[in-house]
């Protein structure tokens, strides 16, 4: 019963989270920038303006005016772009396939790289390779994204010209108005460099957390007992050992999702990648208000939505997890 | 704990210590002594021409020797800018760790000493800050702060903005640090002594547990300001950071980027080189502090 409870409360918690973003978006958009010139220029007379702010309610007081922005902003209504001249949401989702899939392809590298990677280091500990993979990650831990970023377009894309280093390419459209670069091998092959730098800074920092943490299981009780029932070392490894591993890996993957958008941002910049992270550059550059509000609304709402999913599997996965709030 | 004298001779028998410590030796020096050895100085408006932009290198050709590593589009040279900006860069990580220190340490040692409510509303305080990402945050708060002022104001307060946004957005790192250390020292004897003769929390507090957690908080530092020159660097480079008018290393490279297609590779390059040396200097001095002084502590949970 109390996991039900739990859930519920960490819900609230979201909820709160998800109000609290929204108040200080719309605090910002209070301060920043006067909507009513956006809207119409300078040309209007002082009256007009009076009538026109009274008309939209700008001269309401701060809570009336939040509570219609909450309304609209539950109803997908976040303002229109003044760049766009089109609803921010709508230039934002138009976007976010784009950097969804970049995304993908970068979880797709760096787990496919850094489980076997993860598991090998912490198994031979004083292997050569080990030594050079260890040595390795501390050296992809202090080259900047976007320095990857700007190293894979000028050899790939401009000394060796072997792949496409700038945007993404023709894109199909699925049938559902979803923009995907994955089914054509144009698509594919614009999303190689941008993906790649994108999972180098976050492969050596799943190396040493995967290593780690099996290391630890390693050392329990309940491996070596298996150890010593006489199971097969790869059953050990591989059935004991690394599955308890991937718990702690889940959780803080789940947790890196901040990182992971800020990284997104960079390497869009450089790869003049076309999703969302590009975008809001281009708007706090053109102070485009709605559209910035818009951005730090969407990426909370994922931000919330991907922590409290993270906390739920956490609690249902792991019996050991005392629950805040559950009798001891 | 160790002594000085074995905290040396560690140092000295370990190669990789002793290259990223002669490397990060350098690079400070360098940048404090900038105005002394730099060939020309990239604010003086007076000594830049343009007719010198996006020369290369000295040794090919096209090169002056005035420019050791050619010039910039403004006709800066790019030693000199280097030279500069790794100063500004050190300033904005060090400063920044400054106030991250200040802030963990303070609050590390309130919450781990007083307990109770304080200690659970801070610490989740600081799981939230945490999990937003330091980078993140940045990002959002100097693109208000751009958006909200002129670009001549925000030059002006550029340093001063970055310094305390990144310092505020890591202080969970010491905090939690601290409070680990305080809350293995609080129930020690020489604590209840203390308290037994009626000296004050306060001075309890910070005369008689903080020297004894400051070894991990030395630790971490030296990671934290490499994390905040890559951090600042990122920042810059996004045009959220340093104006290109006072570069810091990662301005430059934004600068620079725009001409590496034309051919001009060494204003992106040199910078990069700089930037790199600097932040895996500094990790590697972090990662062997860690060894020596406490070799419980470990990276990728912290």
């Amino acid at each position: 019963m109390h996991i039900l409870a739990f859930l519920l409360r960490r819900s609230v918690q979201a909820v709160i989270v998800m109000f609290v973003i929204s108040l200080i978006g719309f605090s910002i958009q209070d301060n920043l920038g006067d909507p009513l010139r956006e809207l119409v220029g300078q040309s209007v007379s002082e009256q007009e303006r009076d009538l026109m702010r009274e008309e939209m309610g700008l001269n309401d007081p701060f809570f009336v005016q939040y509570f219609r922005f909450l309304g609209n902003a539950v109803q997908g209504d976040l303002g229109t772009s003044y760049f766009f001249k089109r609803p921010a949401l709508e230039v934002i989702m138009d976007k976010f396939p784009a950097t969804f899939e970049l995304v993908l392809g970068a979880v797709f590298i760096f787990l496919s790289l850094s489980i076997p990677a993860g598991i090998y280091c912490a198994i031979h500990r004083d292997s050569w390779i080990t030594r050079f993979i260890m040595s390795a990650s501390i050296v992809g831990i202090s080259v900047p994204v976007f320095l990857t970023a700007i190293g894979m377009v000028w050899l790939f894309g401009v000394e060796l010209g072997w792949l496409p280093a700038f945007g993404r390419g023709d894109t199909l459209e699925l049938p559902w108005g979803w923009e995907t670069g994955l089914l054509t091998w144009e698509g594919l092959s614009h999303l190689i460099l941008p993906s790649v730098t994108l999972s180098s800074i976050m492969l050596p920092l799943f190396i040493r957390l995967i290593r780690a943490e099996m290391m630890e299981t390693m050392s329990t009780d309940y491996v070596r007992f298996a150890k010593a029932k006489g199971l097969s070392t790869s059953r050990v490894r591989y059935v004991h050992a690394f599955r308890n591993t991937l718990l702690p890996v889940v959780t803080v993957g789940g947790l890196m999702i901040g990182t992971l958008i800020a990284y997104t941002i960079l390497t869009e910049t450089v790869f003049q990648w076309p999703g969302m992270g590009f975008l809001f550059l281009e708007a706090v550059n053109r102070v485009d208000t709605p559209l910035i509000i818009a951005y730090i609304i969407v990426v909370g709402l994922i931000f919330v939505v991907v922590n409290t999913l993270v906390d739920f599997l956490y609690t249902l996965i792991n019996p050991m997890v005392k629950l805040p709030g559950a009798k001891s | 704990m160790i002594s000085l004298k074995g905290f040396i001779t560690r140092f000295l028998s370990d190669p990789v210590a002793i290259v990223a410590g002669t490397v990060l030796l350098f690079l400070v020096l360098m940048a404090i002594f900038a105005p002394f050895l730099a060939p020309q100085n990239p604010y003086d408006l007076m000594q830049l021409d343009i007719m010198d932009s996006e020369m290369p290198p000295s040794w090919r050709v096209g090169g002056d020797e005035r420019f050791p590593l050619g010039t910039d589009a403004q006709g800066r040279g790019v030693l000199s800018t280097i030279m500069y900006g790794t100063g500004i860069s050190l300033l904005i990580g060090v400063g920044a760790v400054i106030v991250q220190g200040v802030l963990g340490v303070t609050l590390g040692l309130v919450a781990g000493y007083r307990g109770g409510w304080i200690d659970a509303f801070l610490m989740r305080l600081a799981d939230i800050q945490m999990s937003l990402s330091t980078l993140m945050i940045a990002i959002i708060v100097l693109a208000l702060f751009q958006a909200a002022f002129d670009a001549n104001t925000y030059a002006d307060y550029a340093i001063f903005m970055l310094i305390v946004i990144i310092g505020v957005a890591e202080w969970p790192k010491f905090a939690r640090t601290v409070r680990s250390s305080v809350l293995g020292e609080k129930n020690k004897e020489y604590v209840d002594a203390a308290r037994v003769i009626g000296l004050p929390p306060r001075r309890i507090m910070w005369k008689h547990i903080l020297p004894n957690t400051l070894t991990p908080v030395l630790v971490i530092s030296t990671i934290q300001v490499a994390e905040a020159i890559m951090t600042e660097a990122a920042l810059s480079f996004l045009g959220l950071g340093m104006p290109t008018d006072r570069p810091s290393l990662g301005s430059l490279i934004r600068s620079g980027f725009e001409f590496i297609f034309s051919g001009s590779w060494w204003i992106t390059l040199y910078p990069a080189i700089v930037l790199v040396m600097l932040i895996l200097a500094l990790n590697l001095l972090g990662d062997w502090l860690r060894d020596v002084l406490n070799p419980k502590l470990r990276r990728g949970d912290d």
